[in-house]
């Protein structure tokens, strides 16, 4: 049905969004952590710059990376002069966009699950001799776990569909960047690609419904595991 | 075994100052209206609530000193603290949330299968706390908090949102815990049943001050305190069973230095058990009366005699060699009787009205 190349495009979107998911979601339950639980100055700034990418448009976040990841912007230099990394234009680069795109979702999310934890359950913790790292493992990730889960699943899914910020900071590289979003826009440029692109949109709006339902699923599960 | 707490604390609505010491292992009930500041003194035992001055310490370990600027943090303080909601870990299973605390701590005097043993709940260990009853959840969270080893045991209202079937169910439990550990207990509540059977002491609290500190059957003696203008007030004794009269199905206690007949009771000569008398069955004379039913003429003499304009009786704080007893009568009895502090008198008991309130 599908051809390789188009396979192709389907595997690397998969790949892109796990990856962006998986370094994005430990940043982003610390970030909402601090975001609920310590008070300091600056905290409000630090609140608006994580939610940015929510509301600027994908292109200008893309751009701002470019400034900041660009070979020679302030932090691609010191990843590319130290580690030999190179974000621009590398799958590693479309992850990373994907990441700062559905980083405000998730911590959003972990946000209202970590609010919605009860705090007598830490107090109880606390007389019990925990200290806070050991409450912040054992109590308070596991009790909002369903929706660091539901929204990692919704993160993962919005990245399957991220256009702006990654062809602008990635590229659109056939087998690199070129993410199903990516692959759709080049086939709908090329006369006689309408067939094409109508096969990769089926295929995304069947990725984004199934993440939609499983968010659902998991969500349900856990909190019955929980015995709410 | 000893702890002193002293708290100050300014609310918006009231000055709270509280200080009081226990030197005995036992329960210290915190009885007071709510409002009173009995949880304020529990959480900031615990250190869970930090108020504007306090000294508490315990065993001669100082856990707080406002003006030393000592404040050990409440994972570190070893006060066991029992919660009115119970506050069961939900994503654990009942044994995993009785061996959390114990991970934590070295191994102390209190084993899991003793507590387990002694709360009756072998057969919930598997079970998840959304499982539970509410009596039970509350015996879990106990045996939770002793089996973190703590040097204080600290129970904030444990049975409040419970009704009175599950309650009469963990009494027992209670009495019995009191008895098997040498553990002070802080005991918080309101209500007079559960003081009445646990206490060994009791600080009445009202409107954030002290307005009374002593023995329970001492306090619970008192026609001057606000226990005694209380529709249920009644004398508290501690008692030994002297004799077991099966063929006339009584049992003769001794008690506050004199005898007293109740119904047949299940106890063997020499166990201990409190007894309860309402003052508003406490009849009294002035000579003993003769062809009545009653059991119980104990002889006394009248210490203090209080008015209750609300009921528009009197209360009479009558003085046995060791302890007292309470009766509630109207003011024209007292003139009838002639009686003034110093008279000697009786008190007829029915022994039917007596309560008998176990170990």
């Amino acid at each position: 049905m599908l051809s390789p190349e188009e396979w192709e495009a389907v595997w690397l979107t998969l790949a892109v969004a796990a990856r962006a998911v998986g370094f994005g979601l430990p940043l982003a339950v610390l970030m909402a952590w601090v975001l609920t639980r310590c008070r300091f100055p600056g905290r409000s700034v630090l609140n608006a710059l994580v939610h940015l990418p929510m509301v600027l448009p994908p292109v200008v976040t893309g751009w701002l990376l470019l400034i900041v990841f660009g070979v020679r912007g302030p932090a691609g230099a010191l990843l590319y002069d130290w580690f030999g990394i190179r974000l621009v234009f590398t799958t590693a680069g479309a992850s990373l966009a994907c990441a700062v795109m559905v980083f405000p979702i998730m911590v959003r999310s972990v946000r209202l699950s970590l609010d919605a934890v009860d705090g007598g359950l830490e107090q109880a913790a606390r007389t019990l001799g925990a200290g806070w790292f050991d409450r912040l493992i054992n109590i308070t990730l596991p009790l909002a776990s369903p929706g660091i889960l539901v929204g990692a699943i919704v993160a993962y899914a919005t990245c399957l569909g991220e256009f702006g910020a990654v062809i602008t900071f990635a590229a659109s590289i056939p087998g690199q960047t070129q993410t199903l979003p990516l692959a759709i826009y080049a086939a709908l440029q090329v006369p006689g690609g309408e067939a094409k692109a109508a096969q990769l949109s089926m295929v995304s709006l069947t990725l984004a419904l199934l993440g939609l339902l499983l968010s659902e699923w998991f969500g349900k599960r856990l909190n019955t595991m929980l015995g709410r | 075994m000893s702890f002193s707490v002293a708290v100050r604390h300014r609310f918006p609505a009231m000055q709270m100052d509280i200080a009081f010491d226990v030197h005995s292992p036992g329960v210290t009930v915190l009885f007071g209206p709510s409002g009173s500041g009995k949880s304020t003194i529990v959480n900031a035992a615990a250190g869970l609530l930090r108020p504007d001055a306090c000294r508490i310490e315990i065993d001669g370990k100082l856990l707080a000193d406002t003006r030393a600027g000592v404040w050990v943090p409440p994972e570190q303080r070893r006060c066991g603290l029992v919660f009115q909601d119970s506050r069961l870990f939900p994503h654990m299973s009942v044994a995993t949330n009785l061996r959390f605390g114990m991970r934590r701590v070295a191994p102390g005097a209190i084993h899991f299968d003793d507590i387990v043993d002694l709360l009756g709940i072998g057969a919930l260990l598997d079970r998840r706390p959304h499982t539970l009853s509410g009596g039970e959840r509350q015996r879990v969270a106990i045996g939770r908090a002793l089996l973190a080893q703590p040097h204080l045991l600290l129970m904030d209202e444990p049975l409040a949102n419970l009704d009175d079937g599950r309650k009469a169910e963990i009494l027992p439990y209670l009495t019995r815990l009191k008895t098997a550990l040498k553990l002070p207990i802080l005991y918080v509540t309101h209500a007079l049943d559960e003081a009445a059977q646990l206490a060994d002491s009791l600080v009445l609290l009202d409107a954030g001050q002290v307005v009374a500190f002593g023995s329970v059957s001492d306090l619970a003696a008192r026609a001057d305190l606000p226990l005694a203008r209380r529709d249920d007030a009644g004398a508290l004794l501690i008692c030994r069973v002297r004799e077991n009269d099966a063929g006339r199905t009584l049992t003769r206690l001794q008690g506050g230095g004199a005898t007293f007949w109740v119904p047949l009771l299940d106890l063997p000569v020499g166990a201990e058990c409190r007894i309860r008398v309402p003052a508003r069955e406490v009849i009294l004379a002035s000579r003993p009366p003769d062809a009545i039913s009653l059991h119980n003429i104990v002889p006394g003499t009248v210490r203090r005699i209080t008015d209750d304009t609300v009921r528009r009786s009197v209360v009479v704080e009558i003085g046995l060699p060791e302890g007292g007893l309470l009766s509630r009568v109207t003011p024209d009895a007292v003139v009838r009787l002639g009686l003034s502090p110093g008279s000697p008198v009786l008190a007829l008991i029915k022994s039917t009205s007596i309560e008998v309130l176990g170990g």
